[in-house]
Formats: C-alpha cells, sequence, structure tokens
C-alpha cells in the first residue's frame, strides 16, 4: 500500500535482516538473473589464485538489490524515484545483512510529495558494507 | 553498452526477485500484480542490471566458443592488472522516471561520464562513471542509471 505524506516523519526508522548466513548459491543465483557471470563472484579457485581474494564474494548489486526491500516494502510498489548506493566493504559467503532506513526530509508539500530515506546496510560484525539514500512519491 | 533490445519478461522478474530474496507477490504474481497500483508484475528497482544478458559485447558473460578468463581444470585467465588489482562496482544510482513493469520493452544507451583518481587502502584507485538511459521504442526514458566503476592497484583488503 501507498504511504501518505502524514504517515511519515523525520526520523522514522525501519530495520530489517536481508540475508542470514548468505549462501554461495545465492550469489550464482544471482549471476544467473543479473547476467554478470564475473568469476570473481562464483569462481572460488579463480578468486582465489588469480585475483588474490581469499574466496568469491558477492556482487555489489546483489547487496544493493537486497537493500531495496528496505524502501519498497516501506513505501509500496513501484513508488521509489531514486535509489542510489555506494559500495563500502565486501559482502561474503556466510554474512549475515541487516537493513536500516531512516527518513531525511518529507516535502508534503511538493506535486506529488516525496520523502527522502538514507539507507545503511552492515554485516554481522557491525560493518557497513554499502550506504546510499532513496526518494519515493508519496499520495497526498 | 548498447543494448537495441531488452524485454522486460515475467520469468525473468520472477528469478530476479528470487535472487535477490524479495519474496514481494508484485514481483511474480499476475493476479496480485494486476490488481496493484501498476497494474502488472513490476521490475524490482535494480532489475535494468539484467539488460546485459542483451548487451552482445557483455564482458563478463562467457561468449559460446571464446575462451573464459575463468578456472577449469587450473586456475586461468586473463593476468591480473598489474600489482594483482581488481576492477570493483563503487557506486549505483538510479532515477526512476514511472514504474516499470512486465511486458515493455526497453534499449539503453550508455554514455561515460567524469573519471577521477585517489589513493586508498588499495593503492592507486582510478574511478570512472557511466551513465546508461534505458528508454522505449517512442523514446519515453523510463530509469537513468549511473554507475561508478574502480580500478584498484591491489586487491581490496578485506580484513577489519
Amino acid at each position: 500500500m501507498a504511504l501518505r505524506a502524514g504517515e511519515l516523519s523525520v526520523g522514522d526508522v525501519r530495520e530489517a535482516v536481508l540475508v542470514d548466513g548468505l549462501t554461495r548459491t545465492q550469489v550464482v543465483q544471482y549471476a544467473g538473473a543479473s547476467g554478470d557471470f564475473n568469476p570473481l563472484h562464483s569462481d572460488e579457485v579463480y578468486a582465489r589464485e588469480v585475483a588474490g581474494y581469499p574466496g568469491v564474494f558477492a556482487h555489489g548489486m546483489l547487496t544493493m538489490g537486497m537493500t531495496g526491500r528496505i524502501l519498497t516494502d516501506w513505501v509500496g510498489d513501484g513508488r521509489l524515484v531514486r535509489y542510489g548506493v555506494r559500495f563500502v566493504k565486501q559482502v561474503w559467503p556466510g554474512d549475515t545483512l541487516t537493513a536500516r532506513a531512516e527518513v531525511t526530509a518529507v516535502k508534503a508539500d511538493e506535486t506529488p510529495p516525496v520523502a527522502e530515506f538514507s539507507v545503511v546496510t552492515t554485516n554481522q560484525h557491525g560493518a557497513q558494507v554499502l550506504v546510499g539514500a532513496g526518494a519515493a512519491r508519496l499520495d497526498p | 553498452m548498447a543494448v537495441d533490445r531488452f524485454p522486460i519478461e515475467e520469468g525473468a522478474i520472477l528469478t530476479f526477485a528470487r535472487a535477490i530474496g524479495d519474496p514481494n507477490p508484485i514481483y511474480s504474481d499476475r493476479d496480485y500484480a494486476a490488481a496493484s497500483e501498476v497494474g502488472a508484475v513490476l521490475a524490482p528497482p535494480t532489475f535494468v542490471q539484467a539488460s546485459a544478458h542483451f548487451d552482445p559485447d557483455y564482458p563478463l558473460r562467457p561468449q559460446i566458443g571464446a575462451p573464459w578468463f575463468g578456472s577449469g581444470q587450473a586456475p586461468t585467465g586473463r593476468e591480473p592488472a598489474a600489482g594483482g588489482g581488481t576492477g570493483l562496482h563503487a557506486e549505483q544510482h538510479y532515477t526512476y522516471h514511472r514504474p516499470l513493469v512486465a511486458g515493455e520493452v526497453l534499449a539503453a544507451t550508455t554514455r561515460f561520464g567524469d573519471s577521477w583518481e585517489k589513493e586508498g587502502r588499495s593503492g592507486n584507485l582510478r574511478f570512472s562513471e557511466t551513465i546508461t538511459e534505458y528508454r522505449t521504442p517512442d523514446g519515453e526514458l523510463v530509469v537513468t542509471a549511473r554507475s561508478v566503476g574502480v580500478m584498484t592497484e591491489r586487491p581490496v583488503a578485506w580484513e577489519g
């Protein structure tokens, strides 16, 4: 359901666990769905022995995709007007990710009204892996 | 990147939503979606990434009959960049001009934006920006994507 401008206030917060112990299989699912088959994300031998990482890690875009839900579950389907992120830290198999969104502005006088949000996704160590922002169209 | 024809397909949306772990029925249930405000199965916010499937020259997909840089019986692949650096995704930003739904067909064109350098934990970092516009056959702009990539001098530190 879409939100009305009066239902949101600056400082309102939502949190959700996005994934509890990310699996390599889900990373492979994302490779297939997105078409990004970079072996860094699915090929342990390549990631370790050619690229010099301890193993495969998730696509940043998988974390961005998972994080989007903290906004879309809140503002309603088809209501986002902007969504942007910076990838801060890699996400590894086994990681548990929690997203937090906070209302940073409610522009009730605009047509249509718009709410702005900050988003942060952290791993099980409390380290930020993604920071970003979004904006959504509200009902008057 | 240029994609002449990017069909927004229900099955592709279903598998994409599964991959990002989002059970919202707007991405999979036709009847639910038909009764919703958007009126059709909706593409998730980051779905346009899947246009890579329709880019004939996309470098991160094996091409039939061509050598691939992943491993087989032994590690293979292109030499990593000097010093063991990696090309990574640094930022991604979308502007949604309206909701994107199954059944539409888009085309995408990409242009280069700014580029800059800075020193980081993984040595010299070279950033470059690309802007992709997704439009309908009539030229209506549906999604604008701005992507920032970074080429690192060394593998990115994974401790701490």
